[in-house]
Order: structure tokens, then sequence, then C-alpha cells
């Protein structure tokens, strides 16, 4: 065990501004999707829009840095470990057992995390990219050649992607408290250092 | 010393421009002359200083100069009060509609044809060719004084005059010489005195279009607000050759095209709101461009109608008119506010202020029920005018419409709207005698239609096109006010609002929501589980 530092400034920023952005677009995404009224429909609308344009550009930002950096190899999903992960979860953690993942630098997700945030980024952001910008140049659509999508079928999508978030944001909040002890994965993700990671092991693979 | 004179020259030539300038100024006789915009002033034509016993004496001398404006009339709607409907070839036109106001012109002629562009219209076989017939004034006066009073059948009234005869009311004779002599472009109450007061009163028939449009503040009509734009009429009808184009029997419901450019051959309507404002409008909110292929302007920018103090009717039953006051006349009932709400000749009327209209899809094709149109009643309300139109025929757009509710008499054999006798001084006519068996046979024998002589009454709706009373940009309707559950647009199908609920896939939100609630639950109680074993442990 040593105290490393493992989320970059890049990272955290990005992780901190995505969590604003989400739950602004969540809070006002389901306003203009008329489930309560908060800010007014209007003021839902436009920052919703505004969120969007912040969060696209922090993706493209994002996306670089992963590629980049190789930190696109963290979510690479594996099976190993994760059934002993998901039982720890569902009894271990009950009993006082140490977590089964051992993390270290530059395999810092367990195997349940890395298919979930995997399926974030391969499934349900790109869902509800493409689908808010057809719902945002839906008046376009018909100039390439798309006209025939309607506007009820583009909600649908994008309606779906956003309760898919919801859950994902609640699990990932809670789990948020799930480390060694109930704050150390937020103060991890604020400071960079974690202190619960293990030395890299010499010549391993990447599972 | 090249130097100064140059000086010199340069001084000189400003004290030059200074004197030139002072010449200008206001205390000289040249800038305090008026710029007239007419080249002609008509109290100095010889043709119009005299008495004038009657208005075809007035046209005369008006067609004298103005050789071609009668003929140009002749082409008109104004005066044929007909118009045959290129799509539907439905015959229709004042002459021959049936309303649920006063249901028709057929055999009340002496009466409606104050609203005549012409003078001796007694009948429907009134003289179309006749140019002397044209009545010039009503458009053209700028006094404010010519009347042409009902039952005159269109004519103005020259002389003092008794009126209905033997009654002791007199109706004052007007001074044509002066009115003829004071003539001008057509002005907001020009053509307001016949369109403000259709259906037989102020606001009555359309709701958009009353009174208080003759001098409209900014909130009213922020293109007619006198003390701003102060359009007329005429700046959106554009005329030429005395046609007035935006007529409602052949609507532009959709007007695709861009604003209209001088020099541009363009034949468009234009009194749409595009042929001015184009297609994208909006230039601090980009997203609101985006409704243009859906929503007419007149459904956003028109929150709602008979907004200036002048209410409009709503309904108009029928079937309830007849009854008498103790005094043994027609019974009378107002409103607090001194509004007929009930008429022994006409029956019970509903009248609103501040109107949210209805909404629909409307392509401009309009289906009437005419006088030969069989009916059932079973099938009420019988729409005497129905909007055509669907999300997806590409040709509707989404419009604020005034629906009009009314119960009329019909022939309850021949299963037809009846043509009623109404106004005149004769024994048949309904509001002389209160009898429907007299006044229906006297109708439909005047239009030469078959009557069964049984009457019953049927329900009746008519659907009117909102478009005037156009309010300031920060007046319009807001995101909410369609973008929600119950909202204006609740009832309009076809269409996706974000927003409203009644469009949501039920099983995605109950889903959705069911499970972020359990997922929820589920981590609290994992939570709660940690907690409790965590204690346990120590």
């Amino acid at each position: 065990m040593a105290r490393v530092y493992i989320f970059k400034g890049f990272e955290r920023f990005w992780h901190w501004t995505q969590a604003l952005l989400i739950i602004t677009m969540l809070v006002t995404g389901f306003e203009v999707h008329g489930s309560y009224s908060l800010l007014s429909w209007h003021k839902a609308a436009e920052l919703h829009t505004t969120s969007a344009w912040g969060l696209m550009g922090l993706w493209i930002f994002a996306i670089f840095w992963h590629f980049t950096t190789g930190e696109w190899r963290q979510y690479i999903p594996t099976t190993h470990k994760m059934i002993d992960v998901a039982l720890f979860y569902a009894f271990g953690m009950f009993k006082g057992e140490h977590h089964p993942y051992l993390k270290t630098k530059n395999r810092k997700h367990n195997p349940l995390q890395r298919v979930a945030y995997l399926g974030v980024k391969l499934f349900i952001n790109p869902l509800l990219w493409c689908s808010g910008l057809f719902y945002l140049f839906y008046n376009q659509l018909g100039s390439v050649g798309l006209g025939g999508v309607s506007l009820g079928l583009i909600a649908l999508a994008h309606t779906l992607g956003a309760f898919l978030m919801l859950l994902f944001l609640i699990a990932h909040v809670y789990l948020g408290t799930a480390g060694h002890t109930p704050t150390a994965h937020f103060k991890a993700m604020v400071t960079g250092w974690d202190d619960d990671v293990n030395e890299e092991p010499q010549g391993a693979n990447a599972r | 010393m090249k130097v100064f004179k140059q000086a010199v020259a340069v001084f000189a030539a400003l004290a030059f421009i200074g004197s030139a300038y002072s010449a200008n100024l206001p205390d000289s006789p040249q800038a305090t002359q008026k710029l007239l915009k007419s080249t002609a002033d008509h109290s100095k034509f010889k043709e119009l200083q005299k008495e004038f016993a009657s208005g075809p004496e007035v046209t005369k001398a008006c067609i004298s100069c103005h050789t071609e404006a009668a003929k140009q009339i002749h082409l008109t709607q104004h005066w044929k009060w007909e118009f045959r409907n290129p799509d539907s070839q439905q015959l229709l036109g004042k002459k021959h509609v049936v309303n649920n106001f006063c249901t028709s012109v057929t055999s009340n002629y002496k009466a409606c044809a104050s609203c005549h562009i012409g003078y001796n219209t007694d009948g429907p076989n009134f003289d179309l060719s006749s140019e002397s017939n044209v009545d010039c004034l009503v458009c053209h006066d700028q006094t404010g004084k010519y009347k042409k009073p009902a039952g005159f059948a269109g004519n103005p009234v020259t002389k003092d005059t008794e009126f209905p005869p033997g009654s002791g009311k007199i109706i004052r004779g007007i001074n044509l010489s002066d009115i003829a002599q004071k003539v001008g472009q057509t002005k907001r109450n020009t053509c307001g005195a016949c369109h403000f007061y259709g259906g037989g009163g102020d606001g009555v028939k359309h709701g958009d279009l009353d009174s208080s449009l003759e001098a409209p503040d900014k909130a009213l009509d922020v293109h007619m607000d006198a003390k701003g734009l102060n359009f007329t009429c005429s700046t959106c009808h554009q005329t030429e050759g005395h046609q007035v184009p935006g007529s409602r029997y052949a609507p532009t419901a959709q007007d695709k095209d861009g604003a209209h450019i001088r020099g541009k051959v363009d034949h468009s309507n234009p009194a749409t709101c595009q042929s001015c404002h184009g297609q994208a409008p909006h230039k601090k909110e980009a997203k609101l461009n985006d409704h243009t292929d859906k929503l007419a302007c007149q459904t956003c920018h028109i929150p709602a109608f008979a907004r200036g103090d002048v209410p409009t009717k709503m309904s108009w039953d029928w079937s309830t008119a007849g009854k008498r006051g103790p005094n043994g006349k027609p019974l009378v009932i107002k409103n607090e506010e001194g509004h007929d709400i009930y008429l022994g000749i006409k029956g019970d009327f509903v009248y609103e202020e501040n109107v949210k209209p209805e909404y629909m899809w409307f392509n401009g094709k309009v289906n009437y029920t005419l006088a030969d149109t069989k009916i059932e009643k079973a099938n009420q309300p019988i729409y005497i005018s129905k909007f055509e139109g669907s999300a997806d025929d590409g040709k509707s757009m989404i419009w604020p419409v005034k629906l009009f509710r009314g119960k009329q008499p019909y022939d309850a054999e021949n299963k037809t709207l009846t043509i009623n006798h109404l106004a005149g001084q004769d024994d048949s006519a309904y509001w002389t005698n209160l009898n429907w068996d007299k006044a229906i046979a006297a109708g439909m024998a005047a239009a030469g239609k078959p009557y069964s002589g049984k009457y019953d009454f049927i329900e009746t709706a008519a659907m009117w096109p909102i478009t005037h009373m156009v309010a300031p940009k920060d007046k319009a309707l807001g995101c909410s006010d369609c973008h929600s559950s119950n909202g204006r647009l609740e009832k309009v199908d076809g269409i996706y609002i974000p927003g409203r609920g009644r469009d949501h896939i039920a099983l995605l939100d109950t889903a959705g929501w069911a499970l972020a609630a359990l997922t929820l639950l589920g981590v609290i109680g994992h939570g709660i589980g940690r907690i409790l074993t965590a204690k346990r442990k120590h």
C-alpha cells in the first residue's frame, strides 16, 4: 500500500466539470421533458443547451487526453476477478473483508468499474450525444436526408439515455463511499492522491 | 500669402454655406409650407363643388376623372359579394354563404347592404354592371361623417328622414359635398366601418377586428400602434387597382417565401407576416426560428383576441329568441357591462374579452356548409365553415382560431339550413313579428329554395382565423404556454411537443423513475447494511 498521485489535474477537472454538467442537464432535461416545473421551461431549455455544448467541448478534450496519454487502457474490460468483486460488494463488504481487487496506478479501475465506465462511454454517452444533436438540429435533418426521423423517436432515445445516466449517477455516487473509508474515493478524486494503491506488479500484462 | 488667400477662400465658402443654411431655418416662409402627399386637393375640383342628392351623383363626379375606378371595383369581392373557391369550386361570398350570426344576406339586403361597397343594393339581383352604383366614399371618406344606415339598401341619407317610418326616430342627413371634397386614401376606420362591425355590432364577428383598432396602442397591435408604426389596413393588404389581397375565403395558411423585396417579381400574398419578416425573423434566439415550419406566426404573437376592451360574440342561440317583455316589446337583457346577452329578436348571446383562441392545423382550405348542403342533426355541431389540415399534409400550420358556436333554424325535412327573413318593414320579417314560420317561408321564397314548412334548431359552429391584434414581442406566448401539459396546444395532434405529457411513452417514464427509485433504495439499504455490520465488528 502506498500513497500515490493517481488522478492527474486534467482528469480531476474533467471529472468534476462533467459531474456538474451532467447533474445540471439531468435536472433541466427532465424539466424540458415535462416531469416537473422548476426553473421555467425556457430557462431549463436554455441551460440544458448551453450545458450540452459545454459537455461536448469537454468530451472532445477528454477523448484527446485519453488517447494521447494512453489512459484509455484503464477502460479495457476484463472478467478477471469480476465475480470476486461482485461477491465482495454483495457479501464480503459486510464481513469486513478486504477488497479483492488490488488497484495499481495503471489499473486503477476494478473490473466492475471498467465495465460500467465503458458502458457509459460507449453506450450512454453516444446515445445522449447523438439523440441530443438530432434534437438540437431537428429542423435541419431534412437537408441531410434524415427528414423522416420523428422528433418523438429522437426524444424517446434521449429520454432513455437520460434515465440510464440517472441510474449510473445514483450508483456511482454511492459507490464513491465504498472505499476503504467512506470518504477515501472522494478525497482521491479531489486531491488526486490515493493512499490505497498497490505497487505495480513487475511484467504483468494489462489484465 | 498663398496660405492667407486659401484661408479667405475657406472663410468665404463657410459664410456662404452658413447663409444658405439659415435660409432653411423654420422662420423662412418656404420651410413652413406643409408637404401634401397627394398631388390633388379635391376641394379645388369644380366637379365636387355642388350639392349631391345621392351617392351615385358623387360617383359620377369621381369617375369623370378616375375613369377606370368603377371597372376595377366591379372585379372585386367587395362589389360582387361572390367568390368561387378555385380548389373546392364552392360558390362563396356574402351573396351565398349562410353563417351563424344573422344567418344570410339573402332577403335582408336592404339592411345588410349598408356594408356593401355599392348603392341601391336592394336584392340579390342588384345591377352588377352599374358604374354609378359603386360607392367611392365608403372607403375614401376622411371626415368620419359618411354613414350608410341599415335599411337603405346601401345608400347614405342626405335629408333628415324618419326611419322606420312612423317610429319617430330621425336619421340625420349628411352633406355629401363636404365629404366628397375631402376624400383621401383608405384609413383604419374606413375599412373598419364595415369590418369592425361584422355580425351586427362592434367586434361581434371576428374578435380580432373591432373599433379598438381605429387608434390602437402598441400593446393592442404592434403594427397599427397609432403613436408608433401607425400601419393602416392597406399597409399590409397592399392594394393595386382596387384589388385588396388577403381574403379569408382563400387564406394563405402557409407562406414559405422570403420577404418581398422592391423590384423582385412576387405574386404571393403581401398581407402575410412572412411577406415582410421572412422565414427567420427571430434574431436574438435562433431556436425560435425552428418553430416557423409548423406554427403560424399568429399562434405565438396573438396570445388572445378581443384584447381592446371590446368583447366579441362567442355564441349565439337563435332557438331562444321570441320572448317579449312586460311591455309587449321584444325582451332585452343586458349584462353588467351593458352588453346585450338576450334579445327577443335574436336569442341568447355569450360575449367574451381576451379570448384564448383554439389551435388547429390549417392548410388554407375551408369547407362551407352552404344553403344546399344536406345536414343531419346527429352530426351536431354542423360546421358552417371548417378548416382543413393535418400535421402531415405538408401544407398545414398550427393556427389560432375563433370557434363561434350557434344554434339556428334548419329545415327539418329537407335537411338544409334555412334562409331567414329577418330585417324589413314587412309582416314576415322576424325582427318585426317574431314568427319563424313566416320569416323562414319568406326567406326561402326570396332565395328560391324549397321549404318543407317544418323547422327545427340545429347546433352549428364556424371557424374564423385569428390574424390581427398582433402583440408586441414581450407579450407573445412564452415557451411554457405550449411546452407543458394542458398548455395551449394540448389538443393539437400529430406533433411531438417537448414538455407535453401526452406525448410521453408512459412505459419509459414509469420504468425509468421506478428503476431510479429502486436503485436509490438499493444503495440506501446497502449503506445501512454497511453501517450496521461495521458497528457489530467493533
